[in-house]
């Protein structure tokens, strides 16, 4: 019994009247973990209730601790009849298991029920007392720190990046389960909720195991899936990135420790052997250590003439032979892949990373200075699957035994379901891998893995930018961050990332290279895609913004196989169009490089959509990028000459207006100080993907737009026509906002602390009548850029301001039906000095960035993420804490309010970034990673469709910000809305919305609170931060 | 292609204090995107009309889902559901409360029942102000009505505990509920002349003087259980005015008065012979409302009685307010003179409260 989880439920207030005679409630409460219930006494005729029970204490092992929720069940107490249930409160119990985090739960939660929403709150105490077990066979992974957020998070230094962690877990879903017949949607919603819950802590758990074995103490960029198969089950899944981090206690112990090694790092981080099998396995954990079998009739395998069609479009690159002569060394990874294909043998990185571990991919999307050496461009790789039924007669989901639920025991009778998930996502990491691979890099950043399910199909997607790793961070068995070794001395500043890896005589694809236009040494593209943040040290001319490319094909009706290969068939087509018009805009906005970029294809019924979403920004080392031309096709009319001319023009036009509008005036650099151009100059792109239904079949799409020198548009048919004008139509922000979704918008760095966070939802219908692809493009652009500019109408109170991580996901939840969801966080920032900032900015930024890596060169932290006084902001001088506007939370926190779990409500900031602007992030309390169900049988009479969602999500909020409270917090940061799933039947008055949200806990303080004695540091310490800041932390 | 569901959540509710107001004054979503549009903001702002809809929309949507809380201000400020900054929270509260002048002069006396309910209609009619708008308003005047009317204390302080209004605010609902307990009649054509202002003027002085409450000699009274109540006016001192007859009765008294009276204020007054001709006419006015006030009819007539037997003489013969204020302190001054009258602290619980109550319903 290694731990003992106390609960005490102090008092309730704000109840529904349960009984109509009296207009009052009785009310008691049942506290649930794992199989035991205690429960109050029933507080008679108040909706204000004060139990204020004893102490219900909880013997459980520590592996019940971490998978279980806690259970907290209001109910009204009813002597004739059944007692009505009031609503339920979840808590995760986990950040009381690790000791830097919360040290009690404590506050007031929303009783929520899926049926009637947040009915009443309560306040409830929740303490752990853990005992030290050290068994080594255990279970469980308490202990381990997770972080959502995509980079090492502040106050922390790590000391070692160990690399791909990744998990899943398979379930029967609950809502498709034969007793859902004759169960109350209430019941079978909380089953649902009860379950994920469950197997989210069941995951975190075994994540947490892997993480141990490879001895790393916490996972960042934490990223947990959860794909609802319909009849063939529910799939929760997690990636994440392992590191070893230490808390940085105060400015001058962190410095030390960089130079001595703690006895932790002497540890091989990367023990040569990854096999799964160290973990022991007990007999109650599933663990996936079985030779994974490919089962074909599992996964649906393409045809191979399908293929073709992807060959037909683009030459094939010699993946496999393109650069094996220039890599040497004996790839000798023991993959625990038994399929292991023959690229893992005849590859080898120069820098013997990916002997390593399986997967040489990291989740994080910004890096400790000098961790990224170069990068190569976009991978991605998708495929196309068929969910198959579960068959398992022998489970049955018996409901009063919680046990049931878990995986363990209904995975005896499945053992081969999560292998073929497994499988899946091994398949396709195994591509990105090879695709990282013939860009001659051996790591890939900025990783992220999705899904979109539409009947029994699936597309699983995966994303990351390839890139090459500083070797000597990751060398065996050699200290990690080690001070005397430097950054290759002769690695340019801001412009290292952006030369090429590769060889560029072996080049995997037709690229157009030249010398670099900082440094003038290396070789670099001329465009460059990422799906990272921009490095904080990058050299950038003006200011970024948000670039969007919309797409939707239709696709026939079709069943089962069919239907996957008619998607098959799609993709490759959207890819090419997707990436087309990413280019275009790009270049219509005279922008050469584009940051956080996120291709998402969903599919529905009949149609698909693509919708990606970038950050365009100008690399002053990379070339200014060249107009757009176009051709008409028929050039003796004299008219369309005109037209076209037109057109050209109306192009032209529009870029040197974007060029004004985001200033991007970089220096003139004649053509002889830049060298003569390489041989064979061709315009290239860096998307490299593709698609596979199987791991042995890969082809690859080569986006390249043939040998053209200037971007050339012909205009052929009427498609085309519409094309150009659909690159026009874009408008750009209103004056004052600008957007972006990276953490930071760069060219910007004077924020306020006003910031506010927001998610919008529309769903649009389209007319069924002759819906043709250039009328469902024009829908589904007018619906993205509608919902923009009512974003920037509603958030005008904020000007200037930046709407920063613009999140947008699109989904068909029927036919006929587009949804779109955006998440981001508008941030007020102080104009007088963006001017003033502005217009030296040129100079600025090369010369910032010099700066920077001199700092860095003379304290080269290369792991330490960031200093304990460092701030992402100068501080003070730009920060207006107090500002009124009607809007911003600024103007009426309560400035030194520590955030306590009393009876009044305390301000909980959320963000989607990882810092607050203008504070100082002190304590990580823990990951919130919540998931709700919110059913309604009288959508009428809740305002609709949009009364609905409108109510639930503002409940969302709030129960995270009721859960960030009791944690002692006062903001949520890596705030995100995984998933927002949406469905109706206006017919039955029916509606219900799935929703599941994560984010980082955590205790700010404001800047201007900080004693003045620390925000005074040596500036030699401080500075490299604090300008890294200015572009992002 | 038509918008199924179009809705925006932010961590912190927006509040558009323009659209807040459009709402309060009941106006529908299409009229309120209209009045918007005329006032210029798509120029302003480059924003469509479809915009404005959908933000109207979800402005409205807001309000709804907060008109649950505003019902009970207390809510507002321990909910969890939208975060609102307190400064915020406090213009909802003080917005939603808000009234118009020219609504609560028609209700305003009148009994908070259905029946009144159901005369809205011609109220709306009547004063232009939309019937969603007039609901609201008599909803807030009865719900603030219930809550207070059982309860101890000052009126004032338990309606601003209980309803989070500004002083200001707070002090109208107590006039307003003190006019609907009373009932009085504040409708009649020779009332109009008369504001809300007015009334709550008079209102104000009665609660401190003529209630239960305001028997408790102190404020600091350390018996809280003391039936204090500022709603009913005290029935033992609405009695012991009947004493005050003998001032209008007794022919001595009466012209011993006068001669006092007018002996103070010869010379002082612009209307003096005016005055000294109709002394004994006022004051025959103004003791017989006191000595009528026994009745609940009566009473509800006070403002009528008083306007009738005071206000309107002097406007006919043209007396200034000042000379009112100097006739008036005269008045009730010149009765600690009269060695035959017993009540003086009647007279002057009584008089006190009415000439103030008398120099603010003196306009024209």
């Amino acid at each position: 019994m290694p731990g003992k989880l106390k609960v005490k439920i102090v008092a309730g207030r704000h109840l529904p009247v349960m009984d109509r005679a009296s207009d009052l409630t009785d009310a008691f409460v049942e506290v649930k973990f794992g199989n035991t219930t205690f429960k109050t006494d029933v507080y008679l005729k108040s909706l204000n209730p004060q139990w204020n029970s004893e102490w219900f204490k909880f013997e459980v092992d520590d592996e019940d601790l971490q998978d279980e929720p806690l259970q907290i069940t209001v109910l009204d107490h009813d002597t004739y009849s059944a007692n009505d249930a009031i609503g339920k409160v979840y808590i995760d119990i986990d950040p009381l298991l690790y000791s830097e985090a919360a040290t009690v739960i404590s506050g007031w939660f929303p009783i929520y029920d899926t049926i009637h929403g947040i009915r009443g709150e309560i306040n409830v105490v929740v303490k752990v007392d853990l005992f030290n077990d050290l068994n080594r066979f255990r279970q469980s992974s308490c202990g381990v720190k997770f972080f959502c957020t995509t980079s090492i998070p502040k106050c922390y230094r790590a000391v070692i990046i160990h690399g791909f962690v990744e998990e899943l877990v398979v379930n029967e879903d609950p809502e498709y389960q034969w007793i859902d017949r004759i169960r109350t949607p209430r019941a079978s919603n909380e089953a649902r909720q009860r379950l994920i819950s469950l197997m989210s802590g069941e995951l975190q758990r075994k994540i947490g195991l892997k993480v141990l074995e490879m001895r790393g103490n916490a996972v960042v960029g934490y990223l947990q899936c959860f794909d609802l198969e319909g009849e063939s089950g529910l799939v929760v899944r997690a990636i994440g990135t392992a590191c070893t981090l230490d808390k940085l206690s105060s400015p001058a112990a962190f410095l030390p420790a960089c130079n001595s090694p703690s006895k932790e790092m002497k540890e091989i981080p990367f023990n040569e052997d990854p096999n799964p099998n160290t973990h022991s396995s007990g007999p109650s954990t599933p663990l996936k250590n079985q030779t994974y079998s490919f089962s074909p009739s599992k996964s649906y395998s393409r045809q191979s003439s399908s293929s073709d069609t992807d060959l037909s479009l683009t030459p094939k690159t010699g993946m496999g032979s393109g650069s094996a002569g220039k890599e040497g060394g004996p790839f000798k990874a023991l993959l625990r892949q038994q399929t292991q294909s023959a690229l893992e043998q005849r590859g080898g990185s120069p820098h013997k990373f990916c002997r390593r571990r399986e997967f040489p991919f990291f989740t994080l999307t910004a890096f400790p200075p000098g961790f990224l050496v170069h990068v190569g461009g976009v991978v991605s790789a998708r495929s196309v699957k068929l969910l198959d039924r579960i068959h398992n007669p022998a489970f049955v989901g018996i409901m009063g035994n919680t046990r049931s639920y878990k995986l363990l025991d209904w995975n005896s009778f499945n053992s081969d379901e999560p292998e073929t998930r497994d499988a899946w996502w091994a398949e396709i990491r195994q591509e990105i891998k090879s695709h990282a691979k013939a860009l001659g890099c051996h790591a890939v950043v900025g990783y992220s893995e999705s899904t979109s399910i539409c009947e029994e199909v699936c597309i699983l997607s995966a994303s990351g930018t390839a890139a090459v790793l500083n070797p000597r961070f990751l060398q065996d068995g050699t200290v990690e961050g080690c001070l005397e070794q430097r950054l290759e001395e002769n690695l340019p500043a801001g412009c290292g990332f952006c030369h090429i890896p590769y060889d560029e005589l072996n080049m995997p694809f037709p690229a157009h290279l030249t010398y670099c236009y900082n440094c003038r040494k290396q070789k670099v593209p001329d465009v460059l895609f990422t799906t990272i943040d921009l490095p904080m040290d990058a050299a950038v001319i003006g200011k970024g913004c948000l670039i969007q490319a919309r797409l939707c094909r239709l696709k026939k009706k079709a069943q089962a196989e069919a239907n996957a290969t008619a998607i098959s068939n799609l993709l490759p087509f959207m890819e090419y169009e997707v990436h087309t018009q990413l280019m275009n805009k790009l270049k219509l906005k005279g922008m050469n490089a584009l940051f956080g970029l996120r291709i998402q294809i969903s599919v529905g019924e009949n149609m698909l959509m693509g919708l990606a979403s970038a950050t365009g920004v100008y690399l002053a080392a990379l070339p200014t990028p060249g107009g757009i031309q176009i051709a008409g096709k028929t050039p003796n009319d004299g008219s369309y000459e005109q037209h076209i001319s037109h057109m050209q023009k109306k192009i032209n036009d529009t870029i040197a207006k974007n060029k004004e509008l985001y200033e991007i005036n970089p220096p003139e650099i004649s053509e002889e100080i830049i060298g003569s151009p390489i041989p064979e100059p061709r315009q290239r792109s860096r998307l490299l993907r593709s698609q596979s239904e199987s791991s042995d079949e890969v082809t690859e799409l080569d986006l390249s737009h043939g040998k053209k020198d200037a971007f050339v548009l012909e205009i052929d048919d009427t498609d085309a026509m519409e094309d150009v004008h659909s690159l026009l139509t874009d408008v750009p922000p209103p004056s004052g906002f600008y957007s972006c979704n990276t953490e930071i918008m760069p060219g910007i760095n004077n924020w306020t602390s006003e910031i506010q966070m927001f998610t919008s939802v529309r769903v649009i219908r389209l007319s069924s009548l002759n819906l043709t692809n250039q009328a469902l493009n024009k829908n589904f652009n007018d619906l993205c850029e509608n919902l923009l500019k009512s974003l920037y109408f509603k958030l005008r109170s904020m000007i200037p301001c930046c709407l920063c991580h613009v999140n947008f996901t699109v989904s068909l939840p029927e036919d006929e039906l587009i949804q779109v969801t955006v998440t981001a966080v508008a941030i007020t920032f102080d104009k007088n000095q963006a001017l003033q900032t502005t217009k030296t900015h040129a100079e600025k930024s090369l010369q910032r960035a010099s700066t920077d890596n001199e700092e860095l060169l003379q304290f080269p932290l290369e792991l330490c993420s960031d200093s304990l006084p460092s701030h992402p902001f100068p501080p003070a001088k730009a920060v207006t804490v107090e500002k009124a506007s009607p809007v911003g939370e600024g103007n009426f926190r309560n400035r030194s309010s520590p955030p306590c779990a009393n009876s009044t409500v305390g301000v909980v900031k959320m963000t989607p970034l990882s810092f607050i602007p203008g504070a100082k992030i002190t304590k990580y309390l823990g990951i919130i990673n919540m998931f709700f169900i919110r059913e309604t049988t009288s959508l009428r009479e809740e305002g609709g469709v949009s009364g609905f969602l409108h109510a639930f999500i503002a409940e969302v909020f709030a129960m995270v910000r009721a859960h960030v409270a009791a944690l002692g917090g006062n903001a949520v940061v890596s705030y995100i809305m995984k998933q927002c799933v949406f469905m109706e039947n206006p017919n039955k008055n029916q509606a219900q919305c799935l929703i599941n949200v994560s984010g980082d806990a955590v205790v700010f303080v404001r800047e201007s609170e900080l004693e003045v004695v620390s925000t005074q540091q040596p500036a030699a310490n401080c500075q490299p931060s604090c300008t890294g800041g200015e572009v992002t932390t | 292609m038509t918008s199924e569901l179009d809705i925006f959540v932010g961590n912190t509710t927006l509040i558009d204090e323009d659209v807040y107001r459009l709402w309060l004054d009941g106006y529908s979503v299409s009229d309120a995107v209209a009045l918007r549009v005329r006032s210029g903001i798509l120029e302003q702002t480059g924003a469509t009309a479809a915009v404005l809809q959908s933000d109207t929309m979800d402005h409205y949507r807001t309000f709804q889902m907060l008109e649950r809380l505003l019902h009970a201000p207390p809510k507002l400020l321990h909910q969890l559901i939208f975060q609102i900054p307190p400064s915020r929270q406090a213009l909802l509260i003080e917005r939603y409360y808000a009234f118009d002048e020219a609504f609560v002069r028609e209700v305003l006396g009148k009994k908070l029942s259905k029946g009144t309910k159901k005369d809205l209609d011609d109220i709306s009619t009547k004063t232009g102000i939309t019937l969603k708008s007039c609901r609201r308003q008599f909803d807030n005047f009865k719900r603030v009505f219930k809550v207070v009317e059982e309860m101890r204390g000052s009126l004032v302080d338990n309606i601003q505990q209980h309803f989070l209004l500004s002083d200001r605010l707070a002090r109208d609902y107590a006039a307003i509920v003190f006019f609907a307990n009373n009932r009085f009649e504040t409708g009649k054509k020779k009332l109009q002349y008369l504001s809300f202002g007015d009334f709550a003027f008079c209102a104000e002085l009665m609660i401190q003087n003529w209630t239960l409450g305001a028997v408790g000699e102190a404020p600091t009274d350390p018996d809280p259980q003391a039936d204090d109540m500022d709603m009913d006016l005290d029935k033992e001192f609405l009695q012991d005015l009947k004493e005050l007859k003998v001032l209008v009765a007794d022919k001595d008294l009466l012209d011993l008065h006068k001669s006092l009276v007018c002996t103070a204020l010869r010379g002082k007054l612009g209307v003096f012979s005016e005055m000294e001709a109709n002394f004994k006419n006022l004051s025959r006015g103004l003791v017989n409302v006191a000595a009528k006030l026994t009745h609940n009819k009566d009473v509800r007539d006070l403002f009528v009685d008083l306007v009738e037997k005071f206000v309107e003489p002097c406007r006919s013969d043209h007396w200034p307010l000042n000379d009112v204020r100097l006739f008036l302190n005269q008045y009730s001054a010149s009765v600690h003179s009269l060695d035959g009258f017993r009540h003086q602290a009647l007279w002057d619980r009584y008089m006190g409260t009415l000439r103030g109550c008398l120099l603010r319903l003196c306009h024209d």
